[in-house]
């Protein structure tokens, strides 16, 4: 529908600048900043006396986020000082509640850090929120004319047409964050286990978190690139933390390594778009494509390609796959549940925004259809969709340990999302979107069981270790089973409503083959996760004196506890009830970003 | 000969062929870093040029993000060289092999 094109590629003109728009990153960026500044101080503390910061968090990030709900929301701060008041007394009462809460739980032994990050992860969270309902409130332009029906996603600007908030980074940001607040409940289990002191892992994954909200809001490929490299730099040193493993430092360099590696291509890439369209915003070089017709554009093909494959690296697609199973086997495996939710993330998100927006279709005012490069990237996300799907399901099969498999089925994973890239349409980003939030949360579950069960030094994570979890665990067992079953596809979970999304997305612009090869591919997964099952469920355990040896360390932590079921209430929830979730994604249009000259 | 703008792209794609090539053939991980950094460089100096060509300052802003990144990187590859360095000495990429790939 022509009407969609034009809805996705025209330009709003947002604000020149707002604080308020910048308040997720802010609120990330303090976040960290005070992590390292207090930490120390909490620490030389009585233990009693951090306890009582620990549990002074939970409060406290309420009201922080109630004061900041209220600055972001309003267009005046304290404007409706009605509402507000009605509002301080919830959450006084709630602060009240958590506070008595906490001293009476005596046993809840979560870090300081912890909580504190999973609070400024919550902020965030809603001060998306309210951008979230700020969408409609923004002056529609008046040289776009009337304003259009049911359009959603106006952007909220942070700053002019180089950074903005549109529903769709909205609802990326979103996911980012919660993997943030979820990871650094497991990160708690972890840290404590392998005996690693500092809050470096917060801090790092905070600030790669800011990177990632920066990514999806980039309306300039300079700035893409800096939210790139806060993200991939981040999450370089969190692989290689555990600098008493071997594998971890390996992964950390193989990490490095070919991180620079494409990132070096994917600049390459932005200076050959720069030469062929004279700008690096993505506004400007939409504008130029659809108003000059480039006969000699191989520099701007070359250019193309270049970012594709910089992206493909940081999304996992193959050909460009080959460091994922490294990775994801050697670090940590928090940090890998990280890696595989939030950089993923960005990493589509970034790739929408190039791709399907930038060189997409486009309508302009006369409904000529200009300046449309689907025909010159398509092919190529084609194929590389249909690669990922085929090698990630069947590499899969052939390992022997859980994260390496699970980072195979990640690989296919990243090609049912790259499926819905290759759509290029209005349904396609929707499923994009929606399998990317959905995702998130599968995959942060069945790591999260990983790292609960895999032991110190993340030893135990062979299929064998797994075998008969059921009889030792039966909850942890039951939880990675329902996420290795969405993972999978199965209805009733949201596997099922994403991979349903995604092959009706492809469907609909006559992509028959590749919703085939994902059907097929699926199919072959499904193996994968019935042969991890069924080693969870009837596999007898390797060694009696082992299992009783290492019992207590299986059990569940409360905080990874409390991130597995948040994880799995979530995939269960939008698996019965995919209707929100839906309805966010159709309404995360990603737009491009005029700057109000 | 006039030394004119198209010469300094291919310069520019001659220091990141040389640098692609020499991070995957080479073995030192310390050698490897100085190939991404000549890539790198081969992005500002085709950034610089295209930016002259086209008479637009915001390609030599680029360059500029692109050497504080560079920087940035830099420090995070060399501090990792060192720590994997610490737990055995003159290691190669290929001695770094714990993980099969």
């Amino acid at each position: 529908m022509p009407t969609q094109f034009a809805r996705i590629s025209d330009p709003v003109t947002p604000p020149q600048y707002s604080l308020a728009g910048l308040s997720p990153l802010i609120i990330l960026a303090v976040g960290a900043f005070l992590l390292i500044m207090f930490r120390s101080v909490i620490k030389r503390l009585p233990e009693k006396a951090e306890r009582f910061a620990t549990i002074a968090v939970g409060p406290a990030a309420v009201l922080v986020a109630w004061v900041v709900g209220g600055l972001v929301g309003d267009e005046m701060p304290l404007a409706n000082v009605q509402s507000d008041i009605g509002t301080l007394w919830f959450a006084l009462l709630f602060a009240f509640v958590l506070v008595v809460a906490g001293f009476f739980v005596s046993t809840i032994r979560v870090g300081f850090d912890a909580v504190f990050t999973s609070g400024t992860g919550l902020v965030a969270l809603t001060a998306i929120a309210e951008l979230w309902n700020d969408r409609h409130r923004v002056a529609w332009p008046a040289q776009f004319g009337e304003r259009p029906d049911g359009l959603l996603g106006d952007p909220v600007a942070a700053i002019g047409d180089q950074f903005s908030f549109d529903g769709f980074s909205l609802v990326m940001a979103g996911v980012m964050v919660s993997a943030v607040v979820l990871c650094a409940l497991l990160l708690d289990e972890y840290l404590r286990r392998e005996r690693i002191d500092g809050p470096e892992m917060y801090v790092l994954m905070m600030l790669s978190a800011a990177g990632g909200v920066v990514m999806a809001g980039a309306g300039d490929l300079i700035v893409l690139f800096l939210g790139l490299e806060t993200l991939s730099i981040s999450v370089y040193i969190m692989a290689a933390l555990h600098v008493r493993r071997s594998e971890s430092l390996e992964a950390g360099l193989k990490y490095f390594v070919l991180g620079a590696f494409s990132s070096a291509f994917l600049l390459y890439g932005m200076a050959l778009v720069y030469g062929a369209t004279g700008s690096l915003n993505l506004h400007e070089i939409r504008l130029h494509l659809a108003s000059v017709v480039i006969l000699q554009d191989a520099m701007l093909l070359a250019g193309l390609a270049m970012l594709l494959v910089g992206l493909g690296f940081k999304v996992a697609a193959v050909p460009f796959h080959t460091w994922t199973p490294d990775v994801y086997q050697g670090a940590p495996t928090p940090v890998v549940a990280f890696m595989a939710s939030a950089v993923k993330a960005a990493g589509f998100a970034a790739l929408v925004r190039v791709f399907v927006v930038t060189f997409g279709p486009s309508l302009t005012n006369s409904g000529f259809v200009a300046g449309d490069y689907r025909l010159d990237w398509k092919p190529a996300v084609f194929a590389m969709a249909l690669l990922t799907l085929l090698v990630g399901a069947v590499l899969a099969i052939v390992q022997r340990d859980v994260k390496r498999m699970l980072a195979y089925s990640s690989i296919s994973h990243a090609g049912f999302i790259l499926v819905g890239v290759e759509a290029a349409s209005h349904r396609g980003t929707a499923a994009v979107v929606f399998y990317v939030a959905a995702y998130a949360f599968m995959v942060i579950g069945a790591f999260g069981v990983l790292t609960v069960v895999s032991g110190s030094g993340d030893r135990k994570t062979s299929l064998d270790d797994l075998d008969g979890l059921a009889a030792r665990r039966p909850a942890l067992a039951l939880a990675l089973t329902i996420f290795l079953l969405a993972q999978a596809g199965v209805p009733l979970t949201s596997g099922f409503v994403a991979k349903f999304q995604i092959i009706g997305a492809a469907v609909e612009v006559r992509s028959f083959w590749l919703a085939v090869v994902a059907m097929v591919s699926a199919v072959v997964s499904a193996f994968l996760y019935l042969r991890i099952v069924l080693s969870v469920y009837l596999g007898s355990p390797a060694d009696d004196s082992d299992t009783s040896d290492n019992a207590p360390a299986e059990r569940a932590h409360p905080a990874a506890g409390l991130a597995i079921g948040i994880a799995l209430a979530i995939t269960v929830g939008v698996g019965v009830i995919p209707g929100p979730l839906d309805e966010l994604a159709r309404e995360a249009v990603p737009q491009l970003f005029a700057a109000s000259r | 000969m006039e030394l004119t703008n198209d010469w300094y792209l291919v310069l520019s794609v001659a220091m990141f062929v040389i640098g692609a090539v020499g991070l995957l053939l080479r073995r030192n991980p310390l050698v490897m870093f100085m190939c991404v950094e000549l890539m790198l460089n081969a992005v500002n100096v085709a950034f610089v040029a295209l930016g002259t060509e086209l008479n637009d300052v915001s390609g030599q802003i680029a360059v500029f993000f692109v050497l504080v990144v560079a920087a940035v990187e830099v420090v995070v590859g060399l501090a990792l060289v060192v720590a994997v360095n610490r737990r055995r000495a003159d290691a190669t990429a290929d001695d770094i092999s714990v993980l099969r790939g």
